[in-house]
């Protein structure tokens, strides 16, 4: 938990500071990239549940945003990321990685192809200088448009109605990771079917003067649909049990990894099904990702696991045995899932432990009564999304 | 044009040539393909004014290698012949001169006439230099070697163990020495050994030629053992002036690659290199004509192969930060004057007359290019190469070939127009002073800036060495760590030329290592 008491003078405000402050019953106020940013309103609980039994809204503005636009924005966009950009129509989003040279990660997000050559990246650290290298030679513009757009995440079973009810023509329509664009009540709204919590859910953007207007507006509506606030502490249970990695907290970004070994590339970080090595063109790291693949280079590969007991394993080793002689892994995130009742982590294994079912021994240090106890349990591989409801994507 | 290839090599300049040659004489079928109507690229003769002609850019030969020379007959090409060996003449104020030649004791005697002391340090000094850098050029016929050593193929292994026992045997005092100055500027080596500024003018002149640096900044004396490594056994043993100018050795190149079977296209630009499913697989030249070939190796430089002939979005952008970012700030202007006489002061017997009377001298004149101006007072090199082969200019006439040291590419405030004035200007104001008169005979003159350069030769930045020849630019990190092998990232796409080991001179000895490498990836299946 980062503290924002001494950043109060240069912590920047989103457009949604205001009804959040209201709202917040403890000192909920953290920083993300220099702006407030809510880590929790009352208890992570019952955020937690009102986006799993309701719907929630998480003030997503301080994402850095990233227009690309130009002649040659299609072919450009598609260099930098991993994924096949040409299956990817107008309007549409998807969920990728871009590398470095090595094939590392820099980072993961989402591009938006609003237009033939028209995108916007996502990222949740900044890139426009990476963006302006890899520029180099290609007829593009690239454009940091994170203030002229503020966002609020909608997410949960109940966030279609309440759509709908604001009057938000076609939007049982909108497949998952698709984009549209309308006005309700005069007020231009981009909405994409896309989220960090694995539910059905929406992205809302709207221009920054809107913003307590959205805010208003999708209280209103949605009271009866069971709408609360969430903060990032709820984030993270719930991205935790969707499966979705964090940026350096399931892996280190690979330009601020401290030694390059510890940069790690999209398979290794579980996410090898958004690398395009079939596309049609070249991108930023795919002879180095094509040789890892070919030749097997991943050292380990970040998977979920299933832990005995009702521990949770935050930085926890992963043995082969119980003993705990043969060291193999540590977990990157955990926790107990109120929802599912399992514990829940991800962990960077061998590859030749990834295999659902494959059981491993786990070393957990918890705290009872002002001691540190240790317990060495079972844990098994797992499919990294714990939670994937039909919903998300009917 | 259906017949087929095995390699096409871009740019008809000597390390293309040469690596054609190689190519051929292994079995291949290399093109050549060339964006002007004459071979040799930077060693070219042309016609600068009615009747007159001279070697375009470089002049003067010292580098061309032994072994280059042997494997493709060069001398069956009439190349020995071609050549008259030359010596050095300071010109010093007040009309004092020092005459550096072949013959011993003339040169101690001329040496002697200014310092007594140099005289003596003169023919040690340059000797010890010379034992140093011959041992650093045993790598320049070598493929340098990858820093990770386990991923070295045996033979280049053992390259690198020999290089370090050649170091070793150089002696301890020797390999000391050598560690000592390798880094340092040659202001304070020439304060090592010598007292007039006369001589170390001349060394800082020799060790700044083509760099942008000034005899004050590190790494100018790693620029003089790469220079004087030539003057040894790597090398031709000293400076010569091609007879019909430098243009001569390239037809002698080229009379050797067609001898060995390689097709040679003039003017054929290559508009980009063709790559299908992110491998080279042949050229588009302008005019849109396909040439394929599973090889296309490009003697152009480094910043011109990888960022203008390979189309963007190919490369990653890290590798194309460092070559963006390689120094090629060219800092040397060529100038050819048509001389109606002789000036005063200059004897038949004159080969290379040299400005740069002092340390300090030189260092301003660097001082103006830190600043992006054109040298008030250029350290100028001066040469008649009418007087060794009248045929280069008319009857009784003669041509001055002149390199201007310093007119930077990168210019602060000078317009590149304002900058071809200037270095006419300020080289006659410098030589009316060594050689009174000659002004007044001068009927037509050429400048080419390095901005000129860039645009009729193709060489990035106007660099001559397609890449500033220091440490950090130099072996396994020419043009870029991990990329020293001449085996560019694309599959199929090598380097051939200057920007690659060992860099530049007219030496071939890139296009011969290029060459070799290229024959050892296709007989393993690479």
């Amino acid at each position: 938990m980062t503290h924002v008491q001494h950043l109060k003078p240069f912590l920047r405000k989103t457009p949604f500071f205001e009804p959040i402050d209201r709202l917040m019953h403890g000192n909920g106020w953290i920083r993300w990239m220099g702006y407030y940013s809510p880590a929790f309103f009352d208890s992570e609980q019952s955020e937690y549940f009102a986006t799993r039994h309701g719907a929630s809204v998480y003030d997503v503005s301080p994402l850095i945003k990233y227009a690309i636009r130009g002649k040659d924005a299609a072919r450009f966009a598609n260099y930098l990321v991993t994924r096949d950009l040409t299956k990817v129509k107008p309007m549409q989003a998807a969920y990728t990685a871009w590398c470095d040279d090595d094939g590392k990660m820099i980072e993961e997000g989402t591009i938006f192809r609003l237009g033939e050559n028209d995108f916007i990246l996502n990222a949740a650290l900044h890139q426009l200088h990476w963006l302006d290298e890899s520029a180099y030679g290609f007829d593009v513009e690239i454009e940091e448009i994170s203030d002229q757009l503020a966002g609020l995440s909608l997410q949960g079973p109940t966030s279609r109605e309440i759509l709908q009810q604001m009057g938000v023509q076609g939007i049982e329509k909108l497949p998952h990771f698709g984009i549209m664009e309308t006005t309700v009540d005069g007020h231009w709204l981009r909405i994409d079917r896309a989220g960090f919590t694995g539910d059905l859910g929406y992205e809302l953007w709207v221009k920054p003067q809107d913003g307590i207007w959205l805010w208003e507006t999708l209280f209103r509506i949605g009271d009866p649909y069971k709408i609360a606030p969430m903060g990032s502490q709820a984030l993270d249970w719930l991205r935790i049990e969707a499966g979705f990695i964090l940026v350096d907290a399931d892996y280190t970004g690979s330009h601020h990894a401290l030694r390059p070994t510890s940069r790690v590339s999209p398979f290794e970080a579980g996410i090898g099904w958004c690398v395009g090595l079939k596309k049609d063109a070249y991108f930023v790291g795919k002879r180095a990702l094509r040789a890892e693949k070919e030749k097997g280079l991943s050292r380990h590969i970040l998977i979920g696991i299933e832990v005995e007991g009702r521990k949770p394993a935050p930085g926890s080793f992963l043995y082969a045995d119980r003993a705990g002689k043969q060291e193999i892994g540590i977990t990157t995130s955990a926790m107990w899932s109120p929802g599912l009742k399992k514990n829940i982590a991800f962990a960077k294994v061998p590859p030749s432990f990834v295999k659902p079912g494959t059981q491993m021994w786990i070393e957990i240090w918890y705290p009872k009564e002002h001691k540190i106890e240790r317990s060495m349990v079972k844990c098994w591989a797992a499919n990294r999304m714990f939670y994937d409801p039909p919903r998300k994507k009917a | 044009m259906s017949k087929s290839f095995d390699a096409i090599i871009i740019g008809g300049g000597h390390n293309g040539l040469v690596t054609a040659s190689y190519l051929a004489k292994a079995g291949l079928k290399p093109l050549v393909v060339e964006a002007g109507d004459q071979l040799g690229g930077c060693a070219v003769t042309r016609e600068f004014a009615p009747g007159f002609r001279s070697s375009a850019v470089a002049h003067l030969l010292h580098a061309l290698h032994p072994r280059v020379v042997a494997d493709l007959g060069l001398e069956g090409q009439g190349l020995r012949g071609l050549c008259k060996p030359v010596g050095t003449g300071l010109l010093l104020p007040e009309g004092r001169r020092i005459d550096i030649t072949h013959d011993a004791a003339a040169t101690a005697a001329s040496i002697g006439a200014v310092s007594k002391a140099d005289a003596e340090a003169y023919p040690r000094v340059m000797a010890r230099l010379g034992k140093l850098a011959t041992a650093l050029g045993t790598f320049l016929t070598r493929t340098p070697p990858n820093p990770a050593i386990a991923q070295n193929d045996f033979q280049t292994k053992l390259a690198l163990g020999m290089f370090a026992l050649q170091l070793r045997m150089l002696g301890k005092k020797d390999m000391l020495e050598l560690t000592r100055i390798l880094t340092m500027n040659v202001a304070d080596l020439a304060n090592d050994h010598f007292e007039s500024d006369a001589i170390k003018g001349l060394l800082s002149f020799e060790a700044t030629l083509g760099v942008y640096l000034g005899p004050r900044s590190p790494n100018t004396v790693f620029n003089l053992l790469y220079r004087l490594s030539s003057f040894g056994k790597h090398g031709m043993g000293g400076l010569y002036q091609p007879l019909g100018g430098m243009g001569a050795v390239a037809e002698a190149l080229a009379k050797a690659a067609r001898a060995a079977g390689a097709d040679i296209r003039l003017q054929a630009p290559v508009e980009r290199i063709l790559i299908e499913k992110e491998q080279a697989v042949g050229v588009v030249l302008q005019g849109g004509e396909e040439i394929r070939a599973p090889i296309v190796a490009s003697s152009a430089d480094p910043q011109r192969t990888l960022l203008k002939l390979v189309p963007p979005g190919e490369l990653d952008t890290e590798f194309l930060k460092r070559i963006r970012h390689l120094r090629m700030n060219g800092c040397v202007a060529k100038l050819h004057l048509a001389l109606d006489g002789l000036p005063t002061g200059v004897t038949q017997s004159d080969g290379r007359l040299v400005i740069a009377p002092s340390i300090n001298y030189v260092e301003r004149a660097f001082d103006c290019a830190k600043y992006g101006r054109v040298a008030d007072h250029p350290a100028l090199e001066v040469t008649f190469p009418s007087l060794a082969d009248p045929g280069l200019a008319p009857a009784g006439k003669h041509v001055a070939s002149i390199l201007f040291q310093y007119a930077p590419y990168k210019l602060r405030e000078t317009p590149p127009a304002v900058v071809r004035e200037q270095v006419l200007d300020r080289t006659l104001a410098t030589l009316e002073q060594a050689m009174p008169g000659l002004a007044a005979k001068v009927t037509a003159a050429e400048v080419l800036t390095p901005h000129d350069l860039e645009n009729r030769f193709g060489l990035s930045g106007g660099q001559w060495h397609q890449g500033e020849v220091t440490l950090d630019q130099m072996f396994f990190l020419r043009p870029a760590a991990q990329f020293q092998q001449y085996r560019m990232p694309i599959p199929g796409l090598w380097l051939c030329g200057a920007g690659a080991h060992p860099g530049g001179n007219v030496s071939g000895a890139a296009g011969a290592n290029a060459a070799r490498e290229i024959i050892k990836a296709r007989k393993n299946g690479r």
